[in-house]
């Protein structure tokens, strides 16, 4: 009897959690897969694939053309990277070291620049940075002579848009894990004679590392591939991953070749993520929500 | 012993200053009279007198809002109902199902993107208003599904063993006792995916057909054509409604919050 009400129970509950897998499973496995396998696949002749087996696709990623986009979106991801992580993990300490009340009133701003569209917000850098724009104006309106800037549509244009889209997911990670430390460990070392720099390196930095990681992975990962950014502020002239993929698919009409470029990136990504699980122990990144 | 500088102070204060002031711009120069967008000519509503008479514009707002309230449907029901499941269940396919359905928000957008474009293709699904749901489906699911998660993780089990105990069948028990205790968190789930598929543009400009275009969508095509101070208006418009929707959130949170 016992047994039986089990089983009908276990059958509702499959019911349950049904929907969500078949979603799942066609949705976000189905094309993932058929991603890998169009990898594979060779392109028609004008628009269209064939079912053969081929790794030029690869071969192609090598070609110094590609090859240079793959290191450029690099040496920008790597870059903002860094920048990001030099002002978003002060920001992140010194917030978790804010009062309750302070925490609340950062914690409710940043909301605001990390769920609104970065298009948006990029879109006001347009503005700022325009040869005659709201900086130079604001330099005139004080009788301040100044040339009008060369910024717009250069490489550190494109820096400082996904530097500023970007630094809060590493704010929130790293303030994620600052909040949840204990201080009363960095206190103890200090009493045991650690100078303040030694007791951040070795307790604050250590105890932050899961933030910071999950920081890193959350800006270098979209970095590569936040195409509108270098479109927009860089003026077509950089070209990144993401742009490469978009033209591919778009104007290129090379799927395949497409497929095989976000094959890269996600074997990147994941095993970003891997060496985050391996680092930090984890199974979630910080932060996220 | 306690040497307080005000430099982290100061330190907070700029990083915030610059992280508003792009922002602080769009709004401003909304209400700039002047053609350029970056020349200040005097106070005027002419641009949001411009797009509120422009027909693209509202059919652009009603794209986009059926595409925000219809995909967060979607999503709330497949990842509320299967959250409450996944909790209860004892599967081996449930540590990998649950690493799947939240996959999407780990996945830089520009594959995402990619891959539901081609398998849309594949499918021989014509690209528009279908397709756009479907893929934010996709990727507001993990956001109300980890929010249920998380609330069900601190709920106490107690009231649904009562209601098991008096007979009530599982459905019953999930309308009576389970959905009223999580319709907070499936809520601001639902808002801050709300607010995700309402700003997307990498992932729908790939799935979207040459007919249905969203807001962020004409945005972004206005912006890499030729801007006018009509896409301020727009922007802010935008703006507003995000800020609406993530009050709306913080609101529901701290009353789930005082709850607990």
């Amino acid at each position: 009897m016992l047994g039986t009400q089990q089983k009908k129970h276990g059958g509702k509950l499959w019911l349950a959690v049904a929907p969500l897998y078949i979603f799942t499973l066609l949705f976000v496995a189905g094309p993932l897969i058929y991603m890998v396998i169009l990898s594979f696949q060779t392109r028609a002749e004008g628009f269209g694939v064939i079912n053969e087996f081929t790794l030029d696709n690869y071969k192609k990623i090598l070609d110094p053309v590609y090859l240079g986009t793959f290191v450029q979106s690099l040496k920008l991801a790597v870059i903002s990277t860094v920048i990001i992580t030099i002002i978003g993990y002060p920001f992140g300490y010194f917030m978790a070291k804010c009062s309750p009340k302070w925490k609340r009133r950062l914690m409710m701003l940043l909301m605001i620049p990390f769920w609104t569209s970065a298009l948006i917000r990029l879109y006001g850098w347009m503005i700022l940075l325009q040869a005659k724009g709201a900086i130079y104006q604001t330099f005139h309106f004080f009788g301040i002579d100044i040339a009008p800037l060369k910024i717009l549509y250069s490489y550190p244009a494109v820096v400082i848009g996904m530097v500023y889209a970007l630094v809060p997911f590493m704010i929130l990670a790293v303030y994620s894990s600052a909040e949840k430390m204990d201080w009363s460990l960095v206190e103890a070392a200090r009493d045991l004679g650690a100078s303040p720099a030694k007791a951040f390196v070795t307790v604050t930095l250590k105890l932050t590392m899961p933030g910071l990681l999950s920081g890193v992975i959350l800006t270098f990962v979209p970095s590569m591939g936040l195409f509108f950014i270098a479109d927009i502020l860089g003026g077509n002239k950089i070209v990144l991953v993401g742009n490469l993929i978009q033209d591919q698919l778009t104007r290129g009409a090379d799927w395949p070749f497409a497929a095989a470029l976000a094959v890269v990136l996600m074997v990147m990504t994941s095993f970003l993520i891997f060496l985050y699980r391996r680092v930090t122990h984890t199974t979630e990144l910080e932060g996220i929500l | 012993m306690k040497n307080k500088t005000k430099l982290p102070g100061i330190f907070l204060g700029i990083v915030m200053v610059i992280m508003y002031l792009p922002i602080l711009m769009v709004v401003v120069y909304s209400f700039n009279e002047g053609k350029l967008i970056a020349s200040w000519k005097g106070f005027s509503l002419d641009w949001y007198v411009k797009l509120f008479q422009d027909e693209e514009i509202w059919e652009a707002v009603k794209n986009s809002l059926i595409l925000g309230v219809l995909s967060c449907f979607c999503a709330s029901v497949l990842g509320t109902v299967g959250a409450v499941g996944m909790a209860k269940i004892k599967s081996k396919t449930k540590a990998p199902m649950e690493y799947l359905s939240t996959l999407p928000i780990m996945i830089p957008e520009i594959i995402l993107g990619m891959v539901f474009l081609t398998f849309f293709h594949l499918l021989n699904l014509p690209n528009g208003m279908v397709t756009l749901v479907i893929a934010h489906t996709a990727f507001c699911i993990p956001y109300i599904y980890m929010m249920v998660k998380a609330r069900l993780v601190g709920m106490e089990k107690s009231l649904e063993e009562a209601a098991k105990d008096l007979g009530a069948t599982p459905i019953r028990t999930f309308f009576d006792i389970t959905l009223p205790l999580i319709l907070p968190a499936v809520a601001s789930g639902c808002l801050l995916a709300f607010a995700m598929s309402w700003d997307d543009v990498i992932i729908s400009i790939f799935v979207t057909g040459p007919k249905v275009t969203t807001l962020p969508i004409k945005i972004y095509t206005q912006m890499k054509t030729g801007v006018t101070p009509e896409i301020n208006a727009l922007c802010t418009f935008m703006l507003g409604v995000t800020v609406l929707v993530l009050i709306l959130a913080g609101l529901i949170r701290k009353k789930l919050a005082k709850r607990q």
